[in-house]
């Protein structure tokens, strides 16, 4: 069994020496300590690379992620209508190497809060002065009567709701369906990873068909009580664009599964055949975050001043995987967000600093109605510190006014630059 | 650091207002880490979005301003651009500006 440390870390990094030199500098305080980063997504990349920057290279951070790259969830709906490649949403941890990020891939088993201490599946441990938690979401299989692990993550009946290679088995089987063949898209009761993201896939899923297989149907079974997000831009180009290919039915929670047939059924209507059933199952915070979870069985709470969980000490937990302020949604957007305040927060901390008292996160998210045109919705949420918790600002945010070809530039625009933010 | 540093230091100092020594010195960083998302990491964009590294001060904060005011043709920034106070495009602006 290996241990990491600091020294370890220096050494293996080579960033002593640069240390050493740095602190001959005028002006350059060393601040010194090691972060663990778990999870290399919107929100734990952003916040290694952060701080980093933030510390002039002072903090030394390592980031364990399980995949070999980062596949982006955002535009991953594109690759499902066959208008992007997995390729095109893919990018390499290579550019947090040239910040001096020590990028491992591995599974983390289990940590030790009390000796501020992690194990690795392959039996390494690492120590952290501080442990940053980016870990995003789990599936609670449970949650669809019927519906296993094993049928969940095979290409048979997938969610496609974390991005790669069940996004590709999805694709496959939109292209293998018949013309007048029937896609059923399932949403679990909020709150899930990206509220608009199942009507996004809708709409990209339909414009696919109407071009490909016209004759093709697109049914959106909703456990919620209605659209959660951008109800009055979606269900307008449901009636017109897509009239007569999607078809929306609210308050539909699955009470029961047949695999074989790829049946769904429901307390109330009737039950569904589907050629292609994409089940997004109901979320909690990731696994490796089960100790800290305090929030309805489900999500972590945190200081949203430090992003500290309420529970575990020198942990921090950021992302999908926490319990939300108001209005806030679970974003790729807001992960990134979240990871700067985390990031400050840290970097003063080790410091021996006092946390800043406002900080402001804003939330931008655009969804493609087809391959062109795009609604957006926008928030500014500011702390507050009576309540201790963020609120939207008020007059700020909105909606698109509709679907426009501008805003779709704009939205690939936004997934280059939010990427180059985390990972470049 | 030699004398002469030093008086150069003192002198810089000196010709800052006397709130800007108090507040936090990462006050703007922290910010204008909110624009990042879009505009890039310190408003160097990688294309697409508009660059914000290295304008000058009162354009960002103009611009800023105008969107707040429904002034300026906007997408999305006049939605965003009211979640701001003056101080905070202020300080904004002022890290912004001196991005290289």
């Amino acid at each position: 069994m290996t241990r990491f440390n600091r020294r370890d870390f220096l050494k293996a990094s080579g960033a002593g020496l640069a240390l050493a030199g740095a602190g001959g500098l005028a002006g350059c305080t060393k601040k010194g300590g090691h972060v663990v980063v778990i999870g290399g997504g919107f929100g734990g990349a952003t916040a290694a690379k952060y701080i980093r920057m933030w510390s002039q290279g002072g903090v030394d951070v390592t980031l364990i992620e399980r995949n070999p790259s980062f596949i982006s969830c955002p535009i991953s709906n594109l690759v499902i209508a066959g208008e992007k490649s997995l390729a095109d949403i893919t990018v390499s941890y290579e550019g947090l190497r040239r910040h001096g990020v020590r990028v491992m891939q591995g599974e983390v088993a289990g940590i030790d809060a009390d000796k501020r201490q992690l194990r690795l599946a392959s039996g390494d441990s690492v120590s952290y002065d501080r442990l940053l938690l980016s870990p995003g979401i789990d599936f609670l299989y449970d949650s669809v009567p019927g519906l296993t692990r094993e049928v969940s993550e095979s290409a048979n009946i997938p969610h496609a709701w974390k991005a790669g290679a069940q996004t590709v088995a999805l694709r496959r089987q939109l292209e293998a369906m018949p013309d007048g063949g029937v896609y059923a898209l399932c949403i679990p009761k909020a709150p899930y990873r990206c509220p608009p993201g199942p009507y996004e896939r809708a709409c990209v899923v339909a414009h696919y068909l109407k071009k490909n297989k016209p004759k093709s149907k697109v049914l959106i079974l909703d456990a919620n009580e209605d659209v959660v997000s951008k109800k009055g831009l979606f269900t307008k180009v449901w009636e017109t664009q897509y009239k007569g290919l999607i078809e929306y039915r609210k308050e539909h929670a699955i009470t029961g599964l047949d695999i074989a047939s790829k049946t769904v059924s429901f307390d109330f209507g009737d039950a569904v055949k589907a050629d292609v059933l994409n089940i997004v199952p109901a979320q909690s915070a990731a696994a490796i975050a089960r100790p800290f979870i305090n929030k309805n069985n489900r999500w972590v709470g945190i200081d949203w001043l430090s992003m500290e969980s309420e529970v575990a000490p020198y942990i921090h937990v950021i992302g999908d995987a926490t319990f939300a302020a108001p209005a806030m949604p679970k974003s790729g957007h807001l992960a990134n967000q979240h990871a700067k305040v985390a990031a400050a927060a840290i970097v003063n901390l080790l410091a021996g600093e006092p946390v800043n008292a406002e900080p402001l996160l804003t939330n931008t998210c655009y969804s493609f109605v087809d391959d062109k045109n795009v609604v957006h919705i926008a928030s500014v949420h500011a702390y507050d510190a009576k309540e201790k918790t963020f609120k939207i600002v008020a007059g700020s945010g909105g909606l698109s006014s509709a679907p426009n070809e501008l805003e779709g530039k704009f939205a690939h625009a936004w997934a280059r630059n939010i990427w180059a933010d985390m990972l470049a | 650091m030699t004398p002469h540093i030093r008086i150069f230091a003192l002198a810089m100092l000196g010709a800052l207002p006397a709130s800007a020594l108090a507040a936090d010195p990462n006050l703007g960083r922290n910010l204008a880490a909110t624009c990042a998302n879009c505009h890039g990491t310190n408003g160097k964009s990688v294309g697409g979005m508009e660059a914000l590294a290295g304008l000058p001060k009162d354009k960002i904060a103009s611009a800023m301003k105008a969107f707040q005011r429904g002034e300026k043709p906007a997408t999305i920034m006049h939605q965003l651009a009211k979640g701001y106070t003056d101080a905070q495009i202020d300080a904004i602006a002022g890290y912004l500006s001196a991005q290289k």
